[in-house]
């Protein structure tokens, strides 16, 4: 049960802790956490749950494939870190994780 | 904000409405009603993953009980609305008592169109947009047998693929000349007719249907061209109508939807709707319309909480789609309706990965990109950008999307 804080542009940290296997866009959706809306439901298909990884984390993570590493090139507020959070699958590895959500999702 | 905001509907909509009422600061009662026993979940995965038994119903609810409860939201589900009294401020339930509301919101969807032929009665012959027609479906689906999709829409094609995939025998009857004839452009119908029929999937164009036979249960569909196709199952899915009713034995204004402004405000200030079932102004293409999407439903939502807690924001968003057919993964931004060129990028007529670009006067107005994410991304930004974009490299594949946002004017 990996505990996740996601801060929002405002500065509002919300933390959380979710299930292994859940996505990081559910566990953000399951907890209501502003600037996540996640329309597709994690179909990889809208971009609107387009989070910022803080840089120390985002080397620990798998690297984005395919479908998002495509999508990710042409997001509102692209960053060296962002990532598309239903394509993260949370582990216990990912304990402390911390994320940004950009201020465009709001 | 306090009072009871009472939420009729269960779904997409509803599920944005109520936690962003509290973001947005509802401190009163909000109390949602859905005619389904189930609370919100995702409506796409139906004729998708869960058709395809890959994904179960705790997976596709849009969140879990622990959230609404969290913030504060009450359900009464399986519970039918009958009428609302706008006078008194209340909502009849079916065998319920009244229940009083402050402020009503509408997220009352829309249902499958029904066909009305003989033979549709007959077990085996579906229509698919509840859990429980899925439900009703999937001790149909056998590899080997025959399976009859009525109508080549978005439904009926992401079902075909399915069904195919489970090994079934498909067939697709449309009425019309070409499949998504609707809404999209007849390279992107040549693209997935091609696709479908490399999957083993038999599309027949340009037929109507004239009945369902069967003993007992269907076993065959009559075609109006008098061919008669072998049928274990059968699903129909032409399109959907819009649930109007309620609002408008209520008074409420309706055209092809209930009537409601850019802050989804209907023609009563104290109700607001959102969601399929509503006719609104797109600011995007300046003219009245009906979305039928998840899109629509949650940036109409967000709009009504804003709305309902004096804090009003226009929805004016681009409406974008997307829909999942074996390895293609179909995403739209804008409505084509109306373009007057569509220009292609990738090939047509192999592979799996194509495009169109809709223009209208030297603009783009819309995108069907098929594993094309930069059309749809730079797409979106053409769109709202309302840019001028030269057409001939935006047919040149080789031309990079990013640099065509780039020159353009």
């Amino acid at each position: 049960m990996p505990r996740i804080t996601f801060i929002a542009a405002d500065g509002t940290r919300t933390d959380v802790q979710a299930a292994n296997g859940l996505s990081l866009m559910q566990a953000a959706v399951n907890n209501t956490v502003p600037g996540i809306v996640a329309e597709c439901g994690g179909a990889c298909s809208c971009a609107t749950c387009h989070v910022h990884v803080q840089p120390d984390w985002y080397s620990r993570l798998p690297a984005p494939e395919g479908m998002e590493k495509e999508m990710l090139e042409f997001v509102m507020e692209p960053q060296p870190t962002s990532r598309l959070s239903c394509q993260i699958k949370l582990s216990d590895g990912m304990d402390g994780l911390v994320v940004h959500t950009p201020k465009s999702q709001y | 904000m306090k009072g009871t905001c009472v939420i009729v509907g269960a779904s997409h909509a509803a599920a944005q409405l109520g936690p962003s009422l509290r973001e947005s600061g509802w401190e009163g009662r909000i109390i949602m009603i859905g005619d389904e026993p189930h609370l919100p979940y995702h409506r796409p995965p139906l004729s998708k993953e869960f058709l395809a038994g890959r994904k179960q119903l705790a997976d596709i609810r849009i969140r879990p009980e622990a959230a609404y409860r969290k913030a504060g939201i009450e359900f009464l589900l399986g519970r039918r609305v009958t009428a609302i009294d706008r006078e008194r401020k209340r909502v009849r339930i079916e065998g319920e008592d009244d229940l009083p509301y402050d402020v009503l919101a509408l997220t009352i969807g829309s249902r499958a169109r029904r066909v009305d032929l003989p033979g549709t009665g007959l077990p085996g012959v579906h229509y698919l947009r509840n859990i429980s027609d899925v439900d009703a479906i999937r001790p149909g689906i056998r590899s080997g047998a025959e399976a009859v999709i009525v109508g080549g829409g978005y439904i009926g094609l992401e079902t075909a693929a399915v069904l195919r995939a489970a090994g079934m025998r498909v067939t697709v009857v449309e009425m019309m000349d070409r499949v998504m004839q609707r809404v999209t452009a007849p390279d992107v119908s040549a693209f997935y007719t091609r696709v479908h029929r490399e999957e083993g999937v038999d599309i027949r164009c340009n037929i109507g249907v004239a009945g369902f036979e069967g003993h007992g249960r269907v076993e065959a569909v009559r075609c109006s061209d008098g061919t008669c196709l072998p049928a274990d199952l059968v699903i129909i899915g032409v399109g959907i109508v819009p649930n109007t009713e309620l609002a408008r034995a209520a008074g409420l204004k309706v055209e092809n939807g209930i009537v409601v402004d850019d802050f989804a405000r209907t023609s009563d200030a104290g109700i607001v709707a959102a969601g399929d079932c509503t006719w609104h102004q797109s600011a995007v293409y300046d003219r009245w319309l009906r979305l039928e999407s998840v899109q629509n439903a949650v940036d109409q939502a967000r709009a009504a909480a804003g709305t309902l807690c004096g804090k009003p924001a226009r929805y004016d968003a681009l409406p974008w789609f997307w829909s999942d057919q074996y390895d293609l993964k179909l995403q739209i931004a804008g409505l084509s309706q109306g373009y007057d060129e569509a220009v292609t990028r990738g090939d047509r007529d192999h592979g799996r990965s194509f495009a169109a670009i809709y223009l209208k006067a030297g603009r783009v107005i819309a995108v069907d990109a098929v594993n094309r994410p930069p059309e749809f991304m730079i797409g979106k930004k053409l769109i709202t950008g309302g840019h001028i974009v030269d057409r001939v490299r935006l047919a040149d594949a080789a031309v990079a999307m990013r640099d065509l946002l780039t020159a353009a004017k």
